[in-house]
């Protein structure tokens, strides 16, 4: 066999760093984020000259949020690269966090030669044993041989079924031996076979039961975003005419400003939409996992709904709920096939009592007040980019407000560590969303909290012009846990108060803009020339830090069970 | 409830470890596992014996499944099997004592393969609960040490109408 012949049936041989390069670029990556170090510098050589954007964050863990957002944000899937030991194990937050929302990323790690694999070697940690319960799938290459396939089943299993980050890691004298590229062929892999179509007997039953339903309910979850099922999920609501509640992760899944968009549900969920899960006598559930936050206890949780659930992920169904209908299949492809069969039914009384709770226990806030309310930044942000902006967030008090007070209406416009929860992800996230899309608006709406764990990559954003807006509601705590020690722990604020830096300067001196806002008449055209800025901009607004997240199921207890509704009536 | 699954793995490094933490991670309850090549190089067989509910239980085999490099995962749940264990023993064993012990193990088809001043090491395979059963008909004597497999199964083929 001749060597480096191109011919697309014949095998080539390359060295393994531009196999890497190569087999990227074969499945079409144009973006990488990721940090050098020494195991990795062969591979960073031929990436010297590859057609491919790099951005450098300022740690591995920023790295692998970007990857992550910039795969939220497109559908694509997200590549990072570290360096051994230290470099991989910064990603493994980034790692867990696109695990538990099903994000399709590529991480490649740089090892210690094979040779000195196990020796304790400067720089070695046993990457694959350290990931291995955080990815869906990580293989390390000791093979030449299989490097080249290695790389295109990644992208395979990382993007396929339910995706999910898969790891490879290849020390270093792979990356300089010579690889053969064997030609691509179909991938097959006995261990993995995804049926994304549903079997028609169950799609038949769930239709059925819809038609026969008085009160149904559509709960959708980051299954419908990641199918791209929004399309067929307007379909079914509207034509068999079913109001839809979406889980934090489905947030813009549907549109909210339709009538019979309930908005989100579960722990920080609407008043209505809680309400209508636990009265429906139907509950149909896409793309969604039946999470803790979302049902509250379990035992009370939609008492009286037959449950029909429809998953790509058979794990998923039977898990936590008893489910009478399962179907396994793709949210889109089975919500299609479902469209024929729904039959329109007025459901009057039904979307007569929706409307009655929705009048009677909106999303409220103190409108009143002289000081600046974090939900109020929210709905200013949202007016002036006319709900069209893509928001990233951190975890906490904040998140639930932009989630809850920024009205969203395209599917991959909101950007949120759902699942793991990880303080931190909001700037990063940010940075690869606006990767992906230079000429879009994107905000993160922060925590002062959660923004300090990574607010390095300031530098990031400032060294690449990405005119990212940080918008922080600074209460000078860390807001959820400070809620629930109010709440739960007789208001002792054990170690959840900070001292902040001056974030403006902190953003000026990073090469960003600063802003600081204290007064609420402030508040709007801070917004104004947060948006009209061409670099990135912090703008740090000191919020009322007494004000909590509701209505609130506290844990526990069953979705109905709501506190906080009196405090809307007062406000 | 006990369950043997019967999982074809992929014959690969790292493969015990993914299933092992897979179960130590979502907090299930292995009883015994035994791994061992199959006819294809390319794929071993796992026989993981759990104790659970119906519903843990359907929920291991999804999450089993869910691992890349597990191809096949079998519940024998209600199916007849042949479910074997294979122990070697060794008890303690004076030569006065030899005949009465040799007689038990006689017994339990039981094969010798050691013998010394004082004691015999023996070979017992069997459903588990005759190897519990030889387990204590030696424990009077004095147990030295015992090593088991754990559970290996295979499901029998159903019969055909002309067999009946």
């Amino acid at each position: 066999m001749s060597k480096n012949n191109n011919h697309p049936n014949e095998t080539i041989y390359k060295p393994g760093s531009q196999v890497i390069v190569d087999m990227l670029l074969e499945q079409g990556v144009e973006v990488m984020f990721g940090y050098l170090g020494g195991v990795v510098l062969p591979l960073f050589d031929k990436l010297y000259d590859a057609p491919i954007k790099f951005v450098i964050p300022r740690h591995e863990q920023g790295g692998c949020h970007m990857a992550d957002a910039y795969a939220r944000a497109t559908g694509k899937t997200g590549v990072v690269i570290a360096t051994s030991g230290p470099g991989a194990t910064n990603l493994t937050t980034g790692l867990a966090t696109a695990m538990m929302d099903s994000v399709p990323l590529v991480a490649i790690t740089g090892q210690v030669r094979t040779s000195l694999i196990g020796n304790d070697a400067f720089q070695e940690a046993d990457t694959t044993g350290i990931t291995r319960p955080i990815t869906k799938h990580n293989v390390i290459v000791k093979d030449p041989n299989t490097l080249a396939q290695t790389i295109r089943e990644a992208f395979h299993i990382a993007g396929n079924g339910r995706p999910g980050p898969v790891l490879i890691d290849i020390p270093v004298d792979m990356q300089l031996a010579e690889c053969p590229i064997p030609p691509k062929t179909e991938i097959e892999l006995p261990g993995f076979k995804v049926k994304s179509r549903g079997h028609g007997r169950q799609i038949a039953a769930a239709v059925a039961a819809i038609n026969d339903s008085k009160k149904p309910v559509l709960y959708v979850g980051g299954g419908c975003i990641i199918s791209g099922a929004s399309e067929a999920l307007r379909a079914v609501a509207q034509k068999a005419n079913i109001p839809v509640t979406t889980t934090l992760m489905a947030t813009g899944a549907y549109d909210q400003s339709r009538p019979e968009s309930l908005d989100m549900l579960g722990m920080h969920g609407s008043a209505y939409a809680n309400y209508a899960v636990q009265y429906a006598d139907v509950l149909i559930s896409v793309g969604a996992r039946f999470d803790d936050r979302v049902t509250g206890k379990l035992d009370t949780f939609a008492p009286s709904a037959k449950i029909i659930h429809i998953d790509l992920d058979p794990a998923n169904i039977g898990k936590n709920v008893h489910v009478d209908i399962p179907v396994v299949g793709d949210a889109r492809e089975v919500l299609e096939e479902m469209i024929d069969g729904l039959e329109h039914r007025p459901r009057k009384e039904w979307f007569e009592q929706i409307a009655a709770w929705k009048s009677k226990h909106p999303f409220m806030y103190d409108k009143k007040t002289d000081v600046i309310k974090p939900q109020y930044v929210i709905e200013e942000v949202c007016r002036q980019t006319h709900g069209d902006a893509i928001i990233t967030t951190g975890v906490g008090q904040h998140q639930m407000w932009a989630a809850q007070f920024y009205k969203y209406s395209k599917p991959r416009q909101f950007i949120t560590s759902g699942g793991l929860g990880t303080m931190g992800f909001g700037l990063p996230s940010a940075i690869g969303a606006q990767v992906a899309f230079p000429d879009r608006t994107v905000i993160d709406i922060d925590g002062d909290s959660s923004f300090n764990m990574t607010l390095t990559e300031l530098s990031t954003a400032a060294m690449y012009n990405l005119p990212v807006k940080v918008a922080i509601l600074n209460n000078g705590f860390m807001g959820m846990v400070r809620q629930w020690q109010e709440l739960f722990y007789h208001g002792r604020y054990s170690q959840s108060s900070l001292k902040n830096p001056n974030f403006a300067d902190v953003a000026e001196a990073l090469g960003c803009v600063g802003i600081t806002v204290k007064k609420k008449k402030d508040v709007p055209g801070a917004v104004e020339k947060m948006l009209a800025e061409t670099r990135p901009c912090v703008v740090d607004f000191h919020v009322d830090p007494t004000e909590n997240v509701w209505p609130m199921v506290p844990a526990g207890k069953s979705l109905h069970e709501m506190d906080g509704l009196d405090i809307f009536e007062m406000a | 409830m006990k369950h043997i699954l019967s999982a074809l793995v992929l014959n690969r490094p790292g493969v015990l470890a993914h299933v092992a933490g897979m179960f130590a991670a979502r907090a299930f309850n292995i009883d015994s596992l035994a791994v061992g090549r199959t006819d294809d190089p390319t794929l071993s067989r796992m026989t993981i014996v759990i104790l659970g509910d119906d519903k843990v239980v359907e929920q291991v085999r999804k999450q089993l499944m869910k691992i890349v490099e597990v191809v096949k995962v079998q519940d024998f749940v209600g199916q007849d099997v042949v479910a074997r264990d294979l122990m070697l023993l060794s008890v303690a064993c004076t030569p006065e004592k030899r005949p009465e012990i040799l007689a038990l193990i006689e017994m339990f088809n039981g094969k010798v393969v050691d013998i010394g001043a004082k004691f015999v090491m023996v070979e017992v395979a069997g459903p588990e609960s005759k190897v519990e059963a030889f387990i204590e008909s030696c424990r009077p004597y004095g147990i030295k040490s015992i090593v088991r497999t754990g559970t290996v199964a295979m499901a029998r083929q159903p019969r055909t109408k002309s067999e009946e």
